[in-house]
C-alpha cells in the first residue's frame, strides 16, 4: 500500500508552507482570536451569575444572547482555529450544509416534541 | 507503516485531474469523521433539550449546582467550570500554534506547542475528574416530603417568607448534617463492612454511636438548586429553622433520600435524567478529550523523533489539531447548555 499523504502536486495544498513574516501575521490573528474567545467566555460567566431566571422576557433575551455568543465562539473555532474559513468553498459547504440542515431539523422536531410532552403532562397530569 | 513513495501523482490517487477539495485524503476524512461525531453530540444535546422541555418540574440551575472550588468553602458560582473552559480554549490555542509552527517546518516549535497542548489536556481531564467527584459526592443531600405544609423561611439578608410546600417538594440538608446522616445511614445498613468505605471508613465507624432515628437537622434549605427568582423576589437557598424543621423532618419520604448523584438517584433534581445526561454527555466529551490526549502524545513522540521532518510536511499536526479543536468546540456547547442556560 502506498502512502497517500505524500503529494507533490500543488493542488492539494498539503505542502502549504509559509515564511517567518507570514507566520508572524498568522500568530497575531490567533492571539486576537484567543483574547476574543476568553472575553466572550468571561461575559457568559458574568451573565450566568448576575442575571436571575424568572420566566420573564428578560430571561428569554439572555438565553438568546447565550446562544448567539456560543455560535460566535463556535464560528471562530471552526473558521479560524480549524481554518475551515481558508479551505475551498466546496469543502466548506460539504461540511457545514448537511450538518446545519440536519441539526436544525433535529432541534426543531425534538423541542417541539418536548413541549408537547410537557403540555400533555400539564393537561392530563 | 507503509513505505515512502515520493512521487505519487494525482492521477494515481484520485483518478481525476485534481483534488476536488484541495485537501489530502486524510484531512478530508478527518473532516467527515468530525461531522459525524458532531451529529452524535448534536443528538445528545438535543435529547437533553427534549427531556428538559418535556419536564413539568423545575430543572436545576447551573450556577446553583456548580458553585464549589477545590479546597475552598463558600459559593463561587460557575467559577470552576469557567476555569475549565479557559484551560480548554488555551490548549486549543497552543494546538493551533503547533500547526502554524509545522507550516514553517519548525520542529522545535511543534514539539513545544504540542507538548503544552498535552499538558492542557491533562489539566482539563483532572478538573473534570474533580468535578465529577464533587457531583457524585454531593453537598448535603436532600429528600422529598410526603405532605403539603407551609413553613417560614429566611434568606441571607434576614427577610422571612411564608413558603407553601407541595406534597413531593424537594428539600435539602446542610452539608455538615447531610454528610453525617449519610454515614449514619450507611453504617445502619451495613454495620459489618464500614471499613470498605475507604476514606469514609473512620467516619462511618465513629458515626455508629449516633442513632439514626434520633438525628434531627438544625436547618433545612429550600430552593437549593432550582428556583432562582419568583415574582421579583430572590427565593434561592432559603433557610428553615426551629419547629418547622421538625415538621419537615417528620414528613420526609424515607425512600427519596438522595446524596450526591448516581445512576438511580440524585439530590439536584426530581428528574433523574438531569444526572444521567450530565454523566453521559460530559463523560462522552471527557472520553473524547482522553483519546485526544493519547493521540496528541503519540504524534508528539513522532514529532520528536523527526518523522514529519523526514516526511517533508507536518500535515499530521493539522489533522490531530482538527480533532482537538473539535473537542474544544463541543465543550463550548456543553458549557452553554449544562451550565449557563
Amino acid at each position: 500500500m502506498e502512502r497517500d499523504d505524500l503529494i507533490v502536486n500543488e493542488s492539494y495544498a498539503l505542502n502549504a508552507k509559509h515564511s517567518e513574516e507570514a507566520g508572524k501575521q498568522i500568530r497575531k490573528k490567533l492571539y486576537a482570536v484567543t483574547i476574543l474567545l476568553t472575553v466572550i467566555t468571561l461575559v457568559e460567566v458574568f451573565m450566568g451569575v448576575a442575571f436571575k431566571r424568572n420566566g420573564t422576557f428578560t430571561w428569554e433575551a439572555i438565553k438568546l444572547t447565550f446562544l448567539v455568543l456560543t455560535l460566535v465562539k463556535a464560528a471562530y473555532i471552526v473558521l479560524i482555529f480549524m481554518h475551515l474559513g481558508d479551505e475551498r468553498k466546496n469543502l466548506k459547504y460539504v461540511v457545514l450544509l448537511p450538518y446545519a440542515l440536519f441539526i436544525m431539523y433535529l432541534i426543531f422536531i425534538g423541542l417541539y416534541e418536548g413541549v408537547s410532552v410537557q403540555t400533555g403532562h400539564n393537561i392530563f397530569g | 507503516m507503509a513505505g515512502q513513495a515520493e512521487h505519487v501523482t494525482t492521477d494515481e490517487l484520485w483518478g481525476g485531474n485534481r483534488s476536488p477539495f484541495s485537501v489530502s485524503y486524510g484531512k478530508m476524512m478527518m473532516w467527515f469523521f468530525l461531522v459525524s461525531d458532531a451529529l452524535t453530540f448534536g443528538g445528545l444535546l438535543t435529547a437533553y433539550g427534549v427531556i428538559r422541555h418535556g419536564s413539568s418540574d423545575l430543572w436545576p440551575v447551573g450556577e446553583q449546582v456548580f458553585e464549589a472550588l477545590p479546597g475552598l468553602h463558600g459559593s463561587y458560582p460557575l467559577m470552576y467550570v469557567a476555569l475549565m473552559t479557559f484551560i480548554l480554549i488555551i490548549s486549543s490555542v497552543t494546538m493551533v500554534l503547533a500547526v502554524e509552527a509545522g507550516h514553517r517546518m519548525d520542529k522545535k516549535g511543534v514539539v513545544k506547542w504540542l507538548g503544552l497542548t498535552i499538558i492542557g489536556g491533562f489539566i482539563f481531564l483532572g478538573s473534570q475528574a474533580w468535578e465529577w467527584s464533587h457531583f457524585i459526592h454531593g453537598s448535603g443531600g436532600g429528600f422529598q416530603i410526603n405532605q403539603p405544609m407551609t413553613v417560614t423561611a429566611a434568606d441571607d439578608a434576614g427577610n422571612t417568607y411564608q413558603i407553601t410546600l407541595d406534597n413531593g417538594s424537594w428539600v435539602h440538608m446542610t452539608s455538615d448534617f447531610g454528610h453525617k446522616y449519610e454515614h449514619a445511614m450507611e453504617a445502619a445498613e451495613e454495620p459489618v463492612s464500614h471499613d470498605a468505605h475507604g476514606g469514609h471508613g473512620e467516619h462511618a465507624a465513629a458515626e455508629t454511636h449516633e442513632d439514626i432515628s434520633t438525628m434531627v437537622p438544625e436547618e433545612i434549605i429550600l430552593n437549593k438548586y432550582t428556583l432562582e427568582h419568583k415574582d421579583g423576589k430572590d427565593l434561592r437557598k432559603l433557610v428553615v429553622k426551629g419547629d418547622d424543621v421538625k415538621k419537615i423532618w417528620a414528613a420526609k419520604e424515607e425512600g427519596s433520600m438522595a446524596f450526591g448523584a448516581n445512576m438511580h438517584k440524585n439530590e439536584y433534581a426530581i428528574q433523574q435524567q438531569y444526572a444521567n445526561f450530565f454523566f453521559f454527555v460530559t463523560g462522552f466529551h471527557g472520553f473524547h478529550v482522553f483519546s485526544g490526549v493519547l493521540i496528541n502524545v503519540i504524534i508528539w513522540l513522532m514529532a520528536i523523533k523527526g518523522v514529519f521532518e523526514k516526511r517533508g510536511h507536518y500535515e499530521m499536526i493539522e489533522k490531530i489539531g482538527l480533532y482537538w479543536h473539535f473537542v474544544d468546540l463541543v465543550w463550548v456547547f456543553v458549557f452553554t447548555f449544562f451550565y449557563l442556560i
